[in-house]
């Protein structure tokens, strides 16, 4: 396993890190936004933001699904949990998510039937086995899963399976990135475009922020020397004054995406006009909902959903902090009330929440 | 659930090649390999799983380097049993 060897090389880091240093212009700072909430997760566990100057700052991103997912959203779902013969079917980092009574697994504790599940077919599987039952799926995620609930939904059809609905939650990643750059108070630099995400929708849906905003974009890798390798990419367009979307992660991303996976959220799936953003507020196109042929598997026809608005609770900063304007440690909740045992806010339910990255690595 | 897992097709149990068998860390599960449809996927081959499905083939190499990321990040457990926990083709 050479290649593995290599990354692991420190000289390898050390290089980079000099690079780095010999790159940068010591009289500017640069704010670099990674999207991607893995990305967070080994920023920090890697402890990169020690290595690389102190005028370049990471500035963590919304690419975290169930850090984005508003409350009111959460509600809506367990409203639907509590409907009578339903059974919710959600992944495992939605059951500790707080609705505004409780989360999914307190639901379960005082007797709702949710079920955590590890894939939408594990859900379709429990409605073809619980025929008296309605099953309803709670679909998250970026356009890594969004593929996978769009195939399941395709199977139900196929397979005429009509006790089964997705309270689609999917959201796309570029709408926010445009959002943040169209934010005069973030001031980002460039983005380290996510990796998997970027796997299924390829590199060329970045292109307008570099192109329209002037903003450079590395799609980039998970391993420590990735993320070295694409901020040194990063500061090598901005010392150039250069903007374009470039491909760290070329051993997996291409520039056209999956094009089946694709296809498959294209036939079930559209863009909602609107949806709310935990921070963020509302976005435009920046969520999926189910398409009006698929209707007879869509949880927010088959069922009244309230649509409810909830505010975050006003002591949290969840908000401040997935925009990139607080730090994890500036929220007032953060290592006391708010805890990865005891969150208040999501940000510190997922390993992909800055919060909770900062609390297990940065935290004294 | 936003884990990419790698994972090595061992068999495909069904004609039509949407499910293969997948092994990683000894468990072993069917998996769906349907968004890999444009690729000539092979037993041996690597993929990286996401939620069940199979949405990257991989080299051998980049599946250790998968693997080394997700021990380095604390999440090579929570990954099997994420597999593990996969029941859907069973039925």
């Amino acid at each position: 396993m050479k290649y593995v060897d290599e990354y692991r090389d420190p000289k390898l880091i050390a290089a980079l890190a000099h690079e780095i240093e010999r790159t940068v212009d010591p009289a500017r700072r640069y704010r670099i936004m990674e999207v991607c909430g893995g990305h967070t997760h080994a920023i920090y566990r890697y402890g990169l933001a020690d290595i690389l100057p102190k005028n370049i700052e990471f500035v963590h991103g919304p690419g975290c699904p169930v850090c984005v997912l508003p409350t009111g959203r959460v509600d809506d779902g367990l409203t639907i949990a509590e409907q009578p013969n339903v059974i919710l079917a959600c992944f495992g980092d939605m059951m500790r998510v707080p609705g505004t009574k409780g989360t999914p697994l307190e639901y379960k504790a005082r007797g709702t039937d949710i079920r955590m599940v590890y894939s939408p077919l594990d859900a379709l599987r429990l409605a073809k086995e619980n025929p008296q039952k309605h099953v309803c799926f709670f679909a998250i995620g970026f356009e890594t899963t969004a593929p996978s609930t769009a195939l399941t939904i395709l199977h139900a059809k196929a397979g005429n399976v009509r006790n089964f609905s997705v309270f689609c939650n999917h959201v796309v990643v570029v709408p926010p990135m445009r959002a943040i750059v169209d934010a005069p108070e973030m001031q980002i630099d460039a983005f380290i475009g996510p990796g998997h995400v970027s796997a299924v929708i390829g590199s060329k849906p970045y292109e307008f922020i570099a192109a329209e905003y002037g903003k450079p974009v590395v799609i980039s890798g998970f391993e420590p020397l990735d993320l070295m390798e694409s901020v040194l990419m990063v500061l090598r367009q901005l010392a150039a004054g250069e903007a374009k979307v470039e491909n760290q992660y070329r051993r997996i991303v291409t520039a056209d995406g999956n094009s089946a996976a694709l296809r498959a959220m294209q036939e079930t799936m559209e863009l909602r006009p609107h949806f709310e953003w935990r921070g963020l507020g509302s976005i435009p196109y920046s969520a999926l909902g189910i398409k009006p042929a698929y209707a007879a598997w869509d949880a927010e026809v088959q069922f009244e959903v309230p649509g409810v608005r909830v505010t975050d609770p006003r002591a949290a900063q969840c908000g401040d902090v997935l925009k990139g304007a607080l730090k994890p440690p500036q929220c007032k909740l953060f290592g006391k009330q708010c805890t990865p045992e005891t969150p208040v806010g999501a940000l510190m339910v997922s390993s992909e929440g800055a919060c909770a990255a900062h609390y297990r690595y940065a935290h004294a | 659930m936003c884990l990419a897992i790698p994972a090595k097709i061992v068999e495909f149990p069904e004609s039509d090649k949407a499910v293969a068998v997948a092994e990683v860390g000894g468990v072993r599960r069917r998996v769906n390999v349907d968004l890999l449809r444009d690729t000539e996927l092979a037993v041996g081959d690597w993929v990286l799983l996401h939620v069940g499905f199979a949405m990257s083939r991989i080299s051998e190499e980049q599946a250790q380097e998968q693997m080394e990321i997700l021990l380095m990040l604390g999440e090579s457990e929570p990954a099997l049993d994420e597999v593990r926990g996969y029941t859907f083709a069973e039925s």
